[in-house]
């Protein structure tokens, strides 16, 4: 359905998209997913024939994004990152607008907004200027937007930032259900959501994909590593350096507890058991062992190792 | 064609719901309609001359505030995304603000047919100049209109898109200002490119198809910029 083929998009010198290489299956729901500035949004940018690829080429059912641009667009809802919406309007008004210069037949638009309002929860705010709205109804019409000439592909950039958590439960059963029928892309910074969401996640870090599998794939992929809980109360603060010196597992994350002790997030690449090692490490060290277990690995692990790693030497 | 004019009407909407065209269209009146009962009273002429003669200056000012919004506001919103992933052409957007704009303007010139009856009731005016003025107004007007537009694609900000704006309009009207510094050639050339060398030609009540090609050109040329301008996708 989407094909897209060792897509760069430079702006300038930076390459924000680097030889990027996926295909889309028809039903799929997809999560983009990557720390900002990874090349979500430009990736999506140049899907929707907003941007030209520097290098590489994007198919839509078999259709070229840069000679086909408006038979892509055609089979294509978009809802931008930030949700850009005409604030003067009314919702009937705007997505009256969409539906005209989507080419839908002017006697069918008042039944599309109906069924609009239905499925996105637009009835009762119709009637009002979308600048009103609160952000999770702009939410709502930017999506109502994107799917009312009923289009095979959706391609929703953060979907669900900036809601509250009533919100984003809303808007993520709605994608669930437009995802019944239609070929989603999403992209998200939430690891949740795509294990709520999606079907498949693609892990994207300075431009360069860095994982590609369902969710429960990805996380069996890093079953390899082990994530330990260590902490110690040391006399001496150099905790961090005998760690980054002993070298077998990377720290994820450090935070000082109320009795003086240093609680470490440990992610090693190997299955070795390294509770020993640490065990006689602290030992040497002759600081005090306040903690130390393993901890379930889970999909937020393998982001933050893919994305965390990858980072230039 | 079609979807021009859905983009044109929305403009129109969008114009129409604010004060902002109500604006433009109230002062233009008001100030026309000051100057015109100037020379009507004052100097006793019944004649449109002093309006005609002012209204290239007035518009300097007037069509840059129409058309400041029209890109600027669309990219600081975002909006222009959305529109471009549509299934149209840059070109057609291009085209419907222009329409937008143009019908604004054209309209903020009809009104001043009010002082023309007004006119034609009190003396006897010279309709070919009235006539003559009237369409070299129109053409002025769609110029200006287009180079509006294609300041408002430079920038994000409205205020600099004005700014922008009124700079090339008055470059262009100054043109034909300057020439008796410069050599004769170089002199022809700038009072070619003049907007108000036409224009006054035009005022005569002499409708040559070169003046007239130059409104045109002058139009589509800024329409190319804008195009080419909005085909690098600025942010
Ligand atoms: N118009 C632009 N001009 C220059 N550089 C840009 C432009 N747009 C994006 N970039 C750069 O390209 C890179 C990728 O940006 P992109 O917006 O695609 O990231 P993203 O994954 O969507 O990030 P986020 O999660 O913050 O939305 C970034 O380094 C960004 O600074
Ligand atoms: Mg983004």
């Amino acid at each position: 359905m989407i094909e897209v083929r060792g897509l760069t998009k430079r702006y300038g010198a930076e390459k924000a998209v680097d030889g990027i290489s996926f295909d889309v299956e028809h039903g799929e729901i997809l999560g983009f997913l990557g720390p900002n500035g990874a090349g979500k949004t430009t990736t999506m940018k140049v899907i929707t024939c907003y941007l030209p690829p520097t290098e590489g080429s994007v198919l839509v059912d078999g259709l070229d994004v840069t000679r086909d641009a408006l038979a892509v667009r055609r089979r294509i809802g978009y809802l931008p990152e930030h949700t850009p919406l005409y604030g003067e309007m009314t919702v009937f008004d705007y997505l009256t607008f969409v539906a005209d210069v989507r080419g839908i037949p002017g006697p069918e638009i008042p039944r599309r907004i109906g069924v609009m309002a239905e499925v996105c929860g637009l009835g009762e705010v119709l009637a009002k200027r979308i600048e009103t709205l609160s952000k999770g109804y702009r939410q709502r019409v930017g999506i109502a937007q994107a799917i009312i000439h009923d289009p095979p592909i959706l391609i929703l950039d953060e979907p669900t930032s900036g809601l509250d958590p009533n919100q984003i439960a809303e808007i993520r059963d709605l994608i669930r259900s437009l995802g019944k029928e239609k070929t989603v892309i999403l992209s998200t910074h939430i690891l949740s959501e795509v294990e709520a969401s999606c079907d498949r996640v693609l892990i994207i870090n300075r431009g360069r994909l860095v994982a590609d599998g369902a969710p429960s794939e990805l996380q069996a992929h890093a079953v390899g590593g082990q994530r330990i809980r260590f902490g110690v109360q040391a006399a001496n603060g150099a905790v961090e350096e005998v760690l980054a010196r002993w070298g077998r597992a990377r720290i994820l994350d450090r935070e000082t507890d109320g009795d003086g002790s240093v609680l470490f997030d440990l992610l090693s690449e190997t299955s070795d058991d390294l509770r020993p090692e640490l065990f006689h490490l602290a030992v040497d060290q002759g600081w005090v062992l306040t903690e130390l277990h393993h901890r379930q690995i889970d999909l937020e692990d393998v982001f933050r190792r893919l994305t965390t790693e990858a980072a230039p030497a | 064609m079609k979807t021009t004019w859905t983009l044109a009407k929305r403009e129109l909407n969008a114009a129409f719901d604010s004060p902002t065209a109500y604006v433009v269209l109230i002062a233009f009146l008001l100030i026309v309609g000051w100057f015109f009962s100037n020379t009507l009273f004052l100097s006793n002429v019944a004649s449109l001359r002093t309006v005609f003669d002012l209204a290239p200056l007035i518009f300097m000012f007037f069509v840059p505030a129409v058309t400041m919004a029209t890109f600027a506001e669309e990219r600081r919103a975002g909006t222009l995304e959305l529109l471009l992933t549509m299934p149209v052409r840059d070109r057609h957007v291009i085209l419907g603000k222009l329409m937008a704009v143009t019908m604004l303007l054209w309209s903020a010139i009809g009104l001043t047919v009010i002082y023309a009856l007004t006119l034609a009731v009190l003396g006897d005016p010279d309709s070919g100049a009235v006539a003559g003025g009237y369409f070299g107004l129109m053409l002025l007007a769609l110029s200006y209109g287009a180079i509006g537009i294609f300041a408002s694609s430079l920038t994000r900000n409205q205020i600099v898109a004005f700014i922008l704006g009124f700079a090339i309009i008055f470059t262009l009207f100054m043109m034909d200002k300057v020439t008796e510094f410069l050599p004769g050639s170089l002199a022809g050339i700038l009072e070619y490119l003049s907007i108000d060398y036409h224009y006054r030609n035009l005022l005569r009540g002499v409708i040559d198809s070169r003046d007239v090609l130059y409104y045109l050109s002058v139009t589509l040329f800024a329409g190319l910029l804008t195009a080419y301008n909005l085909a690098r996708r600025p942010e």
